[in-house]
């Protein structure tokens, strides 16, 4: 009987877990993967059709999201807030960039240029094959698929929310979610941009 | 669809979606060993049945397409764990394998490695505490509670190394939990082990299982908001898919507990009646 209580002891290890999840404190508004993410690279063609990979865009703040050109909603509502994120960094904006990755290389080769153009100056476009794609969807855990076409040929594809920032030296930093207003997003990057300057 | 098309759908599927070694060779070792084991030794075709199930089983839901899908849907993932935890190695302890597979190893390995891990004081010692009933049961529950916190699961999903340790824990932790509920003979004690006490933990560990499996299958909100950042791949809604989720932590995941008793009864009814006939044996149930 004597060893009862010290039997009992791994039942309050959920509930002591549970008191240690609660968010200790945090200088990023946004999700810390500091160290849980691989970093930036891949392969894929720019608006222009040009092959490119991450070296190519080394040395500024990334925010990269994959979406695509039909998309109705989410993708130009996440696109027009990173926008409006790196135009509040005033003088600093180019020091960010955002890479969009387009998923539906179908319908998007041949508009992404256009799509981009409407948004902002710092708005890269990528694409590539199904297989290039897949290889940079995997690297970040993330992954699309497309449904079945309506009547009229238009088919909806399903496609990550997150956007996934990268420092200066390429290193994945933070992960942005759906729910985050640009100020707060405003914050991190200049956050960011401090730390790579200093 | 055309006959070659669903061939080649169903061999991409079975193809790993993140291919590893180490999950490839300890099922390949583990399924040769039984292979050889049971040449030498035999047993029942139900038995090797049972394992045969089992072993495949974890193997498919770790290195199948099935592991996209659990990457990117919660309710996916959740039967992946329903498979790793409860599944498959209750169908495996079952089937108590150990002799078998014992009788598989060549005899080299026997001598110089696992003799000497068997008479490892402190290995014993660890094996004996946290093969307590009452401690394993902790540990099995407190594993699904903890993979489950919403900020540790985020990082789960997001990270390779931690994705797969948390799969490796739920496979160990179930083999070693069910192994401990159909071991006959406790670690470390010569009697055997009290059909009750093992009956009661299995009891005790629904509890908290249902109350975890309501929780989420009832949340008005998504809990998990990883799977909508890394995009859900089958076209469902991220309450839905949560709800589902939820009821198989909830319902099948405490219903291996009944499955467990209801077999647990039947050794201890059976072993009860072997016991009357001939009484000397009660001490020797190998």
């Amino acid at each position: 009987m004597s060893r009862f209580p010290h039997h009992l002891i791994p039942w309050l290890l959920p509930l002591l877990l549970l008191g240690c999840s609660g968010d200790s404190s945090n200088d990023w508004n946004s999700n810390n993967i500091t160290g849980f993410m691989p970093a930036l690279q891949f392969q894929l063609t720019n608006e222009n059709g040009q092959a490119v990979t991450a070296e190519d865009y080394d040395g500024k703040i990334t925010m990269m999201f994959f979406g695509y050109t039909s998309c109705p909603h989410v993708c130009p509502v996440a696109l027009r807030k990173l926008a409006a994120a790196a135009r509040g960094l005033g003088d600093q904006a180019d020091e960010v960039q955002i890479l969009f990755v387009a998923v539906d290389p179908k319908r998007d080769q041949k508009v992404l240029d256009e799509y981009v153009s409407n948004f902002t100056p710092e708005l890269v476009g990528l694409t590539g094959t199904q297989e290039q794609l897949k290889k940079v969807t995997k690297r970040y855990r993330v992954a699309y698929s497309y449904e079945k076409p309506q009547d009229d040929g238009f088919y909806v594809v399903n496609h990550s929310s997150a956007v996934f920032v990268f420092d200066a030296q390429r290193q994945a930093r933070l992960l942005i979610d759906e729910q985050a207003n640009v100020a707060k997003i405003t914050e991190d990057l200049r956050h960011l941009i401090a730390e790579s300057a200093g | 669809m055309t006959l070659p098309t669903l061939l080649q759908q169903t061999a991409a599927f079975l193809e790993p979606y993140e291919f590893s070694p180490t999950v490839l060779v300890v099922c390949v070792a583990c399924a040769v060993l039984y292979h050889r084991g049971r040449r030498k030794v035999g047993g029942s075709l139900g038995r090797a049945v049972l394992f045969w199930i089992g072993l495949l089983g974890m193997y498919v839901v770790l290195q199948t397409h099935f592991d996209f899908y659990a990457q990117h849907s919660f309710f996916m993932h959740r039967l992946q764990h329903l498979v790793l935890h409860h599944l498959a190695p209750l169908l495996v302890a079952v089937s108590a394998p150990a002799a078998i597979l014992g009788a598989g190893l060549p005899d080299g390995i026997h001598r110089y490695l696992v003799t000497p891990l068997r008479r490892n004081p402190l290995l014993h010692r660890l094996y004996w505490t946290i093969q307590q009933p009452l401690v394993a049961g902790a540990i099995f529950v407190g594993l699904i509670y903890f993979w489950l916190i919403p900020s540790v699961h985020f990082y789960a999903m997001l990270n390779v190394p931690l994705y797969n340790l948390m799969n490796w824990g739920m496979a160990i932790d179930g083999l070693l939990f069910w192994w401990m509920i159909f071991n006959l003979r406790a670690p470390g004690t010569s009697d055997v082990r009290h059909y009750g006490y093992r009956l009661l933990v299995l009891f005790l560990v629904m509890f908290p299982q249902i109350v975890l499996g309501a929780y989420i299958a009832l949340a008005s909100h998504d809990l998990f908001g990883i799977y909508a950042a890394c995009g859900r791949v089958l076209p469902i809604t991220p309450l839905t898919d949560q709800a589902i989720g939820g009821l198989l932590t909830w319902i099948p995941a405490a219903m291996m507990s009944v499955v467990g008793g209801l077999v647990l009864l039947y050794r201890w009814n059976h072993q009860n009646r072997q016991a009357d006939a001939v009484p000397l044996t009660l001490g020797c149930t190998r």
